[in-house]
Order: C-alpha cells, then structure tokens, then sequence
C-alpha cells in the first residue's frame, strides 16, 4: 500500500452516499478515487470519460457533452472534486491567478466552472501537494466560494498528508483523519491558518484488498504516484 | 454567395470587433481563420472563447485589446503560455466569467434578452473584478437574489465543423458541439469553416440528423479548411497535434511565427507536414 493508494480511497469517500449523481473528479487521483467509488460502495454513480461520454466502467452508457454538464450543475445533481491553487478555511478556492487580478504575478487556468459549481452542488477539493502556499488566510481572487459566501457544501479537501472537512459549528475547517505515517504537527505546519483538531485524530482509512486490487487494474502503471511529490 | 475564401471572411473583420470563436479550450478551433486574422494584423479585437490557442495566437500577434472568457487553457498543456504572458505583463484587458455565465451571456444574445438570471457567479470575486454586472431580486415569493448575466452579443462569430454543404448548413461528427451554434446566434455576421464541404445530400445522409448542428439562418459565409483546426482536435477527421501544440507552447514566439505564419494557410499547411 502507499501513500498514493490511501489518496485514492479518501477520494472515493468524497462520494459514499451520493446516489446518481455525477462525479466530475479533476486529476488523476480524484479520478481513480470516483471510479473505485463507482465499483465498490457508490454503484449509482455517473461518470464521464473528460469528455462527452459517460462511462460505467470501461461500458459506454450515455452521452453529456458540455452544456448538458451545465444543466446538471444548474439542477444540482453533481459533486465536483476540483483542485485548488489555494484555499481558506472557509474553502474558498482560488485557481485563477497569484497576486493582484489586474496584472498577476502568476496567471493561471481563470476561475473556470468554480462559482457556479460552489452555488450549485457538493464540492470537494483535492491538493496533492499540502503546503501553507496553498493553504492561506485569504485567496487571492475567489473562484469557488466557501461556506462564509454561499457554498452549498464543501465537503472534504484531500490532500497528500489528511483530510479535511468541515464538521465545526461557523463550518471552518476541521482536520478529519491523518493518512497513515503521517503526524499531525506535520499538517499544522503545513496549513497557513489554524485547524480545528479533533482528539485523538483519527487515521485515514487504509484500501482493503479488494480495493488494492481494483486501483491496480484502473492504474496498471502507477501513474498515481506521480501525482504527489 | 455564401462559399467564401479565408481572405474573404478577413476582410469582413475589422479592428475594435468583437469576434466570438467557437470550440472549446483546444478543441475544434476555427484555426484556420485565426491564423488569417493574425496575419492581417486586425487590432484592438474583444474575443469572447472558451478560450485555447485562438486566444494565444491572436494575443501574440497583436490582435487583442480584451478577452472575455472563463479560462485559457490547451487541455493538455494546462496553461496558455501567451494568455498568461499578456496577463502578466499587463497588456491585454480581461473580463473574466463562471463558464456558465459565458454560457448563458451568448445565450441571452441569441435569445435578444438584455440579461438571463443565473446562481453562478453569487458570492465569487467574478463580481468583483466585473463591477458592470449587477444581482437581480426574484420578482416572485422566492425572493433570490441571482447574477443578472448580461447578454455577450458579438460582432461576428468563427466556428469550425466538419462538414457544410454550400449554402451554409453544417454537421459536426465528433462527440460534443461545444457552443457554436450559440456563438452563431449570438452573432451578426457568422463564418463557418470546415474540413470539407459536401452536397447537401451527402451532408444530410452522414449522419443523424441532431449532428446538422447549423443550417443555414445562422451562417453567413461558409469556407473549405481542410485540416483547418489544427493544431487543436477536430475528432473523428484527426485527434490534436500534441507534437506540434507543444512546438507552439515553448517555442520564441518570433521564430513560431517566422516558420508557420508568415506565408498563407497552405503554406502553413505545407510546412505543418514537412516538419
């Protein structure tokens, strides 16, 4: 088992409940992570191939292309896991530019489908790298917003040390569970603002066999374990 | 006459338009096009695109005064190495949008309405950075307040198919429309160009008939392209050149222009196959 294996099954959590809907997992992780969900404990879940297609599996069963997927969103049946540049502990999301809006010093990707995803339906988070860069005071220009301007629901970040939710009475976040060799002075040190902790902090849950199993078929290569670094 | 050569559609082009291109991210682009309105030198252009290398061509060549869109991105190169040059050096002007409210902006424009009600955008910096666009109060018991997203009308919009026959229908095979009829119609002059233009005939035969995505209300001139999209995709007649997007993401810009911009469309395409 490693550390990739764990980041994939807390990903599949992200989805245990949520019926037929559709998964839009961004990255490779969060991808693999839906698709275990799909084969494992959330059979009801739709998934695309990126694209138009919907998959079940490796069966095609359907067709989305994009202004179907705003549909779905506008009607709130989607749970979305996005990335994120950075994020508040409100879950604020910020994938569109670093420094000021009007000349940045870094331009990224624009805040592309994140506020009306964040209005609209569930969003999860997925950061393979958890660093204080990413976990900040305030973003610099908010794309998805979070639970102080209006989200639905964020309901976890997963990242390559925890995950995190946001069980807390003014719903701020909360560190849920520590993957496995990992300590929790290393996620506080690693988070730019402070963290609600449980005591004791659960761990992360390990893949059972089976699930060790199903990752290995979906990714032979082991591309996962490039996705952290 | 609706057949039109690529210097044709050009010269309907001027500075300070507003052009919308149809595709998405780097998906069935009307390059072709593109590539002609960076060799004539149009200048001070809005371009309103789920944008992909449109956008990066035409900001590297001067074209572009403000880009309207809700990102830039080759998909497989997540970053648009001009896009993000321009942004940072501060040289182009920016109206940056949810992609649901380009979505609903151009379908506003179809529709002739001066805003459609949407939830994206409520609560995001997308209202910050856009003090011209206002909330609206539901005038029934719901009482929401919604994003009033105006209508993003355009002064000519370039999208490219698969096939078109000659008086301006079109038929896209490839899994997803993306929005170019909705760019169409929110256009008032409309260039379509495609890989081959058939018989009226052969285009209805091939395929079902929810793949003729435009007919001929929605477009004012029709241009042959072969291989006109590249380097973006233009499934199923070719998959994008990842080879080549990625000649054109690190390559100097001068040198990139030097070798495939500075003659005209076929020679591009020559020294696309000589490479």
């Amino acid at each position: 088992m490693t550390r990739a294996d764990v980041c994939v099954v807390a990903c599949a959590e992200a989805w245990r409940g949520d019926g037929a809907v559709l998964a839009s997992p961004m990255g490779l992780i969060p991808k693999l992570g839906a698709r275990l969900a799909q084969l494992t404990f959330a059979p009801s879940l739709v998934l695309s191939d990126g694209e138009a297609t919907l998959m079940y599996d490796d069966e095609v069963e359907g067709w989305l292309p994009y202004r179907s997927v705003f549909a779905v969103v506008a009607a709130g049946t989607r749970h979305v896991m996005m990335g994120a540049s950075q994020i508040d502990r409100f879950g604020n999301q910020n994938i569109s530019c670093v420094g000021g809006w009007q000349r940045p010093t870094r331009q990224l990707l624009g805040v592309r489908g994140a506020p009306g995803n964040t209005v609209n339906h569930p969003t999860s988070y997925w950061v393979p790298r958890h660093e204080p860069r990413v976990f900040v005071e305030k973003v610099d220009m908010v794309s998805g917003v979070g639970h102080d301007r209006g989200a639905v629901e964020i309901r976890v970040v997963v990242t390559n040390l925890a995950v995190l939710d946001f069980a807390t009475p003014d719903r701020s976040m909360r560190l849920r569970s520590i993957h496995p060799g990992v300590t929790v002075d290393a996620v506080l040190s690693a988070t730019g603002f402070p963290l609600t902790v449980p005591s004791p902090v659960p761990p992360t849950r390990e893949p059972t066999d089976a699930e060790r199993k199903l990752i290995a078929r979906l990714d032979p290569d082991g591309l996962r374990e490039k996705e952290i670094r | 006459m609706t057949v039109m050569s690529v210097d044709e559609v050009v010269a309907e082009l001027h500075d300070g338009m507003t052009i919308g291109v149809g595709g998405w991210g780097s998906r069935r682009k009307p390059m072709a096009l593109v590539r002609a309105v960076c060799r004539a030198g149009l200048r001070d252009l809005t371009v309103v695109s789920y944008g992909g290398p449109d956008v990066g061509l035409l900001i590297a060549a001067g074209c572009v005064r403000r880009v309207v869109t809700g990102f830039v991105s080759l998909d497989s190169i997540p970053l648009e190495p001009h896009f993000r040059r321009a942004r940072q050096e501060g040289t182009i002007e920016l109206t940056e949008l949810d992609e649901g409210m380009l979505y609903w902006g151009l379908l506003a424009a179809a529709n002739r309405l001066p805003f459609l009600p949407i939830r994206a955008g409520l609560g995001s910096d997308v209202m910050r950075v856009n003090p011209q666009i206002k909330t609206i109060r539901s005038p029934y018991a719901d009482g929401s307040d919604l994003v009033a997203m105006p209508a993003v009308p355009l002064d000519a919009a370039l999208v490219h198919l698969n096939r078109a026959d000659r008086r301006g229908n079109g038929r896209y095979l490839g899994p997803d429309p993306y929005f170019d009829d909705l760019f169409c119609l929110a256009a008032r002059r409309r260039f379509l160009s495609c890989e081959r233009i058939v018989t009226t005939a052969e285009l209805t035969e091939g395929g079902p008939p929810q793949g003729l995505l435009l007919n001929r209300m929605m477009v004012d001139g029709v241009v042959e392209t072969p291989h006109g999209a590249h380097f973006t995709s233009c499934v199923p007649d070719y998959g994008r050149d990842e080879a080549f997007q990625r000649e054109y993401a690190t390559a100097p810009w001068d040198q990139f222009r030097a070798t495939y911009l500075d003659g005209d469309e076929e020679s591009y395409q020559k020294a696309v196959a000589a490479r």
